[in-house]
């Protein structure tokens, strides 16, 4: 495993900490009202009123941009503040079907059932852990040390650049862990029962950007499928790109299975924390990654609403820094930089034992 | 069904603003405009009965979008409010106005449910003592088998107790409609004079006979209570005669018992979602008993999870990460108290979807499991 940085903490201290957090999850829960359903149907409304926006000005062909920067801007919000956050159940406390965990369906090609599965139990239950984690290189990267090193890497950031630009298409298929197909270890027939749903919603979504609404354009066809392309495309990129900055700088730490086994609550908290990191940013920068930036407060607390977590923030740092226990913290490019240079450096056979630069970006406390 | 709404139903539109669909779109402009769901904007709020230290009694008018498709009297509707704009709560209710088709405007009458803590969300009382005219509402489409048949029978009992009147009413008004000729016999039972809904109204069909007769008692006043001799006495040969029922449990198995099985009743039970409010506290011990109403299992409530009971039970409830963070174990819960042991938070509302790997019951608790 990588860089565990609370050895100088006592059994004690670890449930200590988990209290504290248990704590502000219940100021948290106690204090969900109006404040969060008013903003969730804003943006909800907001990201409508762009779609809209952006599919009527495909008729005008000089407003072409201002169409892909409104539908991108759409789908981006759609996915991630509104899609990303109500799958993890953060607004079912409403009571509103259309904010609702298990009826949300999103503008991607991945149906939501099918995501939900990946990313809500196996991604944020075993966070981190190699080998259980499949969000860790998502089955075709190497993003860390302890994933064995094979010739195949070497295009690492092929891959990395190809899972970018085809960001939505990678998430369809993560479920069907290709990569496990191919080494023999599942069996084509055993994805079978999530074949149906793909072909579906893949259906449904080509149909829509790159056939109906070109066509309802008329003349436009063609400047309309590429803008809806575009417009995907754009998608596709940021959220990689936001994803990406969430658990693979340096300084996050993996996890081994034999040391998180039979966890408890406290070490289940510390796991989410040393394995995350945050993105600093403007308020908007916020709204627009769902509030991915903060996913160390993400992490700690999936189900609360996500318009929480610049608020809680200071406050899981304060703890943090009183535990000694490092928050990993950055603006965009240091953050990027960081998993650029990752993505180099594990195309390559690890140089044992050192490495370029320190371990630990963002500010850790001091211990 | 007009133009605008076979084109907002259209596979083409639904192409077009898929996944979401029309309505996601729609409610933004305006919330009365749908091509699916039904919703409804209140029109006006009138006091049915409002006496000092009991809960009011309200009539409340309803416009719903013209995806409604009407109602047969008798029949009940779910309806749904957001208090404050943010959690909404569902409750049914019964419909009081005679039948209503497709767009038209009906009503709903209710009394302000008096156990509700303040706090809680309470949809009677809300829409009873404050919700102003213009809100809007969400609804079901009409449900429910309790119903006239389309030939009326020449004779009609119809039987009734507090605020089960508004089903049976509906029925009354309709069967006015209708212009029966046959014969109604109205029972119905409250606890005064002050107390009876609808007075003026039953008041007005009493005096003015055309074939129906009203016997408004009030037992704690002295007057009979519901037996079979006294039924016998009004409508001799009453267990064959076609009958609808509806009030409280009291009412309800005296009914049963005069009707004795009897073809001719029918009934209608109001399932109230009005669990013990105050729930269970933490470190109180564990009572009632756990049913799965799918699997047809009851089980004595030991205290633990519901996943952990429903495992023990033997069945094999989906799950996932058993610490509430993954939703997979979602799962209705029809009936019961229970509390969240993340929050400690209870809740008791009727059929509310629950993460059962971190929820405890409280109380007796159904599942649809
Ligand atoms: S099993 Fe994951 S929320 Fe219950």
């Amino acid at each position: 495993m990588s860089t565990s940085t609370f050895d100088h903490l006592t059994p004690e201290q670890i449930e200590e900490f988990g209290e504290e957090m248990d704590a502000l999850r219940q100021r948290l829960v106690a204090d969900l009202g109006e404040a969060d359903a008013a903003y969730i149907r804003t943006v909800v409304k907001r990201q409508r009123q762009l779609e809209i926006a952006g599919r009527a000005l495909f008729y005008l062909p000089p407003a072409w941009p201002a169409a892909v920067a409104a539908l991108s801007l759409s789908k981006i919000f759609d996915n991630m503040e509104i899609g990303h956050n109500v799958m993890h159940g953060q607004y079912d406390w409403m009571g509103d079907p259309g904010l609702n965990s298990r009826m949300y369906e999103w503008d991607t090609v991945c149906p939501s059932e099918q995501w939900k599965y990946s990313h809500n139990y196996i991604h944020h239950t075993f966070t981190n852990i190699l080998g259980k984690d499949r969000d860790i290189g998502y089955g075709i990267l190497r993003m860390d040390e302890d994933q064995q090193w094979r010739p195949y890497y070497l295009g690492n950031p092929v891959y990395a650049f190809l899972l970018m630009v085809f960001f939505e298409w990678g998430v369809l298929l993560h479920d069907l862990e290709v990569e496990r197909i191919a080494a023999g270890e599942k069996t084509w027939a055993e994805t079978k029962h999530l074949h149906r749903g793909m072909l579906r919603k893949v259906r449904n979504q080509t149909l829509k950007d790159y056939l109906l609404f070109p066509a309802v354009t008329g003349p436009f066809f063609v400047p309309t499928l590429i803008g809806n392309a575009t417009a995907n495309l754009v998608r596709n990129v940021w959220a990689f790109n936001i994803i990406f900055c969430g658990h693979f700088p340096s300084g996050v730490a993996t996890f081994s299975r034999e040391e998180t086994e039979d966890e408890t609550r406290g070490q289940w908290y510390l796991r989410q924390l040393l394995g995350s990191a945050n993105i600093t940013g403007s308020r908007l920068f916020h709204v627009m990654t769902g509030n991915l930036s903060h996913q160390i407060e993400h992490h700690l607390f999936p189900d609360l609403p996500a318009r929480r977590y610049p608020e809680i923030a200071p406050e899981v740092r304060e703890i943090c820094e009183r535990y000694g226990l490092a928050y990993n913290t950055g603006p965009l490019r240091k953050q990027l930089g960081s998993v650029a240079r990752k993505i180099l450096r594990l195309a390559l056979p690890t140089r044992t034992p050192s490495y370029d630069g320190p371990e630990v970006v963002g500010e850790p406390a001091a211990a | 069904m007009g133009l605008a709404q076979t084109l907002l139903r259209s596979r083409a539109l639904e192409a077009l603003t898929s996944p979401h669909g029309v309505d996601r779109y729609l409610e933004i402009a305006n919330p009365m405009w749908a091509a699916r769901e039904v919703r409804a904007r209140v029109v006006d709020v009138r006091r049915e009965v409002d006496v000092p230290g009991h809960p009011p009694v309200a009539t409340i008018t309803l416009q719903p979008t013209s995806t409604w498709r009407g109602h047969r009297a008798g029949q009940h509707v779910q309806l749904g409010v957001e208090v404050a704009g943010a959690r909404r709560t569902t409750r049914v209710f019964s419909i009081s106005s005679p039948d209503s088709r497709a767009g038209d405007r009906f009503t709903v009458t209710m009394r302000a449910n008096p156990d509700a803590p303040r706090d809680r969300q309470s949809v009677s009382r809300y829409l009873v003592e404050r919700a102003p005219v213009g809100t809007v509402v969400h609804l079901s489409q009409a449900q429910g088998e309790f119903v006239l048949p389309n030939r009326v029978p020449d004779h009609v009992v119809l039987i009734s107790g507090g605020s089960g009147i508004t089903p049976v009413m509906s029925m009354l008004r309709s069967l006015q409609r209708r212009t029966h000729r046959g014969r109604v016999t109205f029972l119905h039972y409250a606890q005064s004079p002050d107390h009876q809904i609808f007075a003026a109204e039953l008041d007005e069909v009493r005096r003015s006979g055309w074939g129906i007769d009203v016997h408004l008692l009030h037992p704690e006043l002295g007057d009979p209570a519901l037996s079979p001799a006294y039924l016998e006495r009004l409508v001799p040969g009453y267990r064959d005669v076609p009958t609808w029922a509806c009030g409280p449990a009291p009412l309800m198995s005296a009914v049963h018992a005069a009707y004795d099985g009897s073809e001719a009743l029918h009934v209608e039970y109001f399932k109230l979602g009005t669990a013990r409010p105050d729930g269970g506290a933490a470190g109180e011990p564990a009572d009632g008993t756990v049913s799965f109403a799918r699997s047809g299992v009851d089980v004595g409530n030991d205290g633990g999870t519901l996943l952990e009971q429903a495992e023990a039970a033997g069945l094999a409830p989906e799950s996932g990460c058993r610490m509430g963070i993954c939703l997979t174990c979602t799962t209705r819960k029809t009936e019961g108290t229970v509390r969240n042991v993340l929050t400690g938070e209870t809740s008791s509302q009727p059929d509310e979807d629950i993460r059962i790997c971190v929820s405890v019951p409280c109380t007796s608790t159904a599942l649809d499991l």
